[in-house]
């Protein structure tokens, strides 16, 4: 392998900043991972149970508007709603801004990365108002403290956590034979969405070897896992299925129902070898090219099995292979990390993003995402945002892109940088001959800016 | 600012790009689709009453339950047939209704219960399956994937929300009017330049700006052919109808389908208001596509607008209704035999209710999609129950179309 620090700022990490130094070897890279989380500490991001909190809050004020539905405290109330739902939206640009400096700035920038990566994986959203805020503190304290732990703690989190127990409709699910089906008749009974979803999409993948029976067995020992609203996570041994289950030929439980069966199967299924091609298929894809390299590929599978799943070998192994390091730039930017890396290039200041009121953070920052084909924090599905590049640049995003590129740079930094220098400090030796040509032939300077940051050669990875 | 053709090539050929490379060089054109008739599929989002938008006011029950909403022909609504009324803000499409061009119809649903969730219920009304997640493309896009000679051209998908009914392998289109590049000459030749050599981009930039340059021809229409220099200052036209005239742009050529939503439709308060605007904006997007499409295209095209799920058959405390079950499609065009509010009408009595508050579907609203497809496209019944709506029943043919 052929170590280069541009190539590995602009593949594996956030892009070029004239800020930052890029990596000068893969263990800088991966030593950084294993030390403090400089960024979030520095940009903070509020905390599950924090948000949580404030979600309730919204709750209350919501229903206490209903409860006052044609009387005469109505106004009041409506009032008192829509106050708190202004901070809710605040909060949450606020996060936007913190996550965006955390690249602008960010030495460490593989960590925000694989930030992103695992986040998706284990994609969790809020489906109503309330708990729409709760994506970015759930990525905070779900995904972040475990990107350079063991696969099978961070899919523990992910599937104890209240949102993705939320999302994946994990709480409303009771087995048939439950004391809580049989005391309540409205508890319709089984959910077999978050087993599905843990089989295909975070552990065993789409084609791994398991049938719609091991669905129905774990759905059924998952019974029990559920949130409060007071105390998050908790496991309701009356919700769940009496007896013993059986997934892929393994048997859980059989006793008194309890969480330490439900962890068990959990660690089985992260340690299975389908999971290991599972997780180095999606990381092949996701750092190199939509169509990876087969050597890659199992590369990355063997080291995952051979270490149980611990994803700091695992990385190792991704930055020490060949085909990591094919000299063309390859998958497109995401919206997300596009517009990232574009302030990181443009050494967007702190300062900048605190003098921004939420509104405009949202009309300069969040917004522009959606015509760019990703609404954040509402991806489709369970299955996340897509790997594919065609799927990126349709006309309608990559107009939108080529708008975003021209008409925000002016706002964000100021003076623009002179293009011909931009040019080398967002794309280092990337800066083609047509990228300096553009820079130079521009009209104005914030046409030149906007047009670098369109080039291929900028967008790709 | 001028885009044309010419003087897009005409400025690349100053710059010396590859004019081979151009898919502007020779005018794209694309292979008719099998079939020529026009779908177009508007998505409601937030749950339109059909109690209020299509009024049983025949039913003895109706007055009871709502005070102030759906009042009938006495509150201004426009008698159809007697047992139905409509809302005066579906009054501009009555001379559609007149000339058999427009039909309802009532108590349809999605297999979708209980919950009330329009997350869920968009979803699942996209998705076309019995139950969540049991698709993750739409039934609109597994449409096309049945059929001989799509491309991308076939099937446009229009504004910039995300339309899961018509993602999937199948190629589509999406485009929102407005999303246009307004770029100078000069960057606009510079980003050609740039992306020349990445296939990707550079048919993504070249679709984008043709897409632009019919924005701005579509813009010249609307104000009546005036000075193209003008074009990019004259204000905005209100989204729907822009969406509405685009569409019906689209589907005047090779185009075969369109899906947009409107939204709007969650009317928990002050229905009166909310909903007057939702269906005022509904009867002006039928209107802009009909006057769009002219009468040669119209006469073979079938409108469909479904909505996530119905509301309450009673109304709050705040002069709405909240999410319920049962609700109406409404059906324009000229390949529809109108004039009529089909579907079984299952009553407004306290034990016809489900769950003793919606209306109760009598039918699964993909049985008319599937029957409209049928006789539009000439998909086949079995690769509509199994494929398209998997596991759904069609029943019997209830004779949407002329």
């Amino acid at each position: 392998m052929q170590f280069d620090g541009d190539l590995a700022e602009i593949r594996f990490g956030a892009g070029l900043s004239p800020l930052v130094r890029p990596p000068v070897s893969a263990e800088a890279m991966l030593g950084r991972l294993q030390g403090a989380d400089e960024m979030a500490r520095r940009f903070p991001v509020s905390g599950f149970d924090e948000a949580f909190a404030r979600a309730k809050e919204f709750q209350r004020l919501r229903r206490n508007r209903k409860r006052q539905e044609g009387q005469h405290g109505y106004e009041a109330a409506d009032k008192a709603f829509k106050a708190y739902r202004r901070t809710h939206n605040a909060a949450r640009f606020k996060w936007h801004g913190q996550r965006l400096l955390r690249h602008v700035f960010t030495r460490d920038a593989f960590r925000e990365r694989l930030v992103l990566f695992w986040a998706d994986h284990f994609t969790a959203q809020g489906k109503n108002g309330a708990l729409r805020i709760l994506a970015a503190p759930y990525a905070e304290t779900v995904i972040r403290p475990h990107v350079g732990g063991r696969f099978e703690d961070m899919l523990i989190a992910a599937a104890t956590s209240p949102l993705m127990l939320h999302y994946l409709d994990q709480n409303r699910s009771a087995g048939p034979g439950s004391r809580a089906a049989k005391r309540r008749k409205r508890l319709s009974g089984l959910n077999e969405n978050l087993a599905r979803e843990v089989l295909e999409l975070h552990t065993l993948g789409v084609d791994g070897p398991y049938g719609q029976a091991d669905v129905r067995q774990l759905a059924e020992l998952f019974t029990g896992l559920s949130a409060s609203q007071d105390k998050g996570f908790v496991f309701r041994p009356g919700m769940a299925e009496p007896g013993a289950e059986t997934v892929l030929g393994q048997t859980y439980g059989g006793g008194k129902p309890e969480l330490g069966q439900v962890l068990a199967a959990l660690r089985d299924l992260a340690r299975h070898p389908a999971t290991a091609q599972h997780i180095a298929w999606k990381l092949a894809v996701h750092f190199t090219s939509d169509q990876p390299d087969p050597g890659l590929v199992t590369h990355l599978a063997a080291r995952y099995q051979d270490s149980g799943g611990d994803l700091m070998q695992v990385y190792a192994a991704l930055l020490e292979h060949s085909a990591a390091w094919q000299p063309v730039l390859g998958n497109v930017k995401p919206p997300f990390d596009y517009v990232a890396s574009a302030c990181r290039a443009l050494a967007v200041p702190e300062s900048r993003f605190s003098a921004l009121k939420p509104g405009q953070l949202n009309r300069l920052l969040l917004a522009p995402l959606t015509p760019m084909g990703q609404r954040w924090e509402f991806s489709g599905g369970p299955d996340g945002w897509p790997e594919e590049d065609l799927s990126w640049i349709t006309p309608q995003a990559l107009a939108a892109r080529l708008r975003w590129a021209l008409a925000a740079p002016r706002r964000l930094a100021q003076p623009l940088p002179d293009p011909r220098v931009f040019a080398t400090a967002a794309l280092g030796r990337f800066a083609n001959e047509r990228v300096r040509f553009a820079a130079r032939a521009a009209e104005t300077q914030s046409e030149a800016v906007g047009l670098i940051l369109t080039s291929p050669a900028f967008q790709r990875r | 600012m001028h885009l044309t053709r010419r003087s897009l090539l005409t400025r690349s050929a100053l710059l010396g790009c590859s004019l081979a490379a151009s898919p502007l060089v020779t005018p794209v054109s694309f292979a008719a689709a099998p079939w020529d008739t026009r779908l177009v599929v508007i998505i409601l989002r937030g749950g339109m009453d059909a109690l209020d938008a299509v009024q049983p006011y025949g039913d003895p029950s109706l007055a009871g339950l709502r005070q102030t909403l759906s009042g009938g022909p006495q509150a201004g609504a426009a008698d159809l047939d007697g047992f139905y009324a409509l809302h005066p803000g579906l009054a501009p499409l009555l001379p559609l209704w007149r000339a058999g061009e427009l039909g309802f119809v009532q108590a349809v649903s999605t297999p979708y219960r209980d919950r009330r969730s329009h997350f869920d219920g968009q979803d699942i009304l996209e998705a076309g399956t019995a139950a969540l997640g049991g698709a993750r493309d739409g039934w609109l896009n597994r449409l096309l994937q049945q059929m001989p000679g799509v491309e991308a051209r076939t099937a446009f998908a229009i504004g910039q929300e995300r339309m899961l009914l018509l993602d999937g392998a199948a190629p589509v289109s999406h485009w929102a009017p407005g999303a246009g590049l307004a770029m100078s000459p000069q960057a606009e030749r510079l980003a050609g330049l740039l992306m020349e050599e990445d296939p990707l981009f550079h048919n993504a930039l070249n679709e984008a700006l043709e897409l632009t340059r019919q924005d701005l021809t579509l813009g010249s229409e609307e104000d009546g052919g005036g000075d193209s220099g003008m074009m990019q200052a004259a204000p905005r036209a209100r989204a729907h109808t822009e969406i509405a005239a685009y569409a019906a742009e689209q589907l005047r050529g090779d185009t075969r389908i369109a899906a947009f939503s409107i939204n709007g439709w969650d009317t928990h308060y002050r229905q009166a208001n909310g909903l007057k605007s939702a269906l005022g904006r509904l009867s002006e997007t039928v209107l802009k596509l009909r006057s769009g499409l002219g009468d040669g295209i119209w006469g073979k095209t079938a409108v469909a607008a479904v909505t996530e799920f119905g509301r309450t058959v009673r109304e709050n405390g705040t002069g709405g209704t909240d999410h319920g079950t049962g609700g109406a499609m409404l059906l324009a065009g000229g390949a529809i035999r109108g004039g009529r509010v089909l579907g079984r009408w299952p009553g407004l009595a306290e034990a016809d209710l489900y769950e003793r508050r919606d209306l109760m579907p009598t039918a699964d609203v993909r049985q008319h999609l599937a029957w409209l497809m049928h006789g539009l496209a000439g998909a086949r019944k079995t690769d509509l129950e199994t494929t398209v709506f998997p596991g759904l029943a069609m029943a019997e043919d209830p004779g949407l179309l002329l």
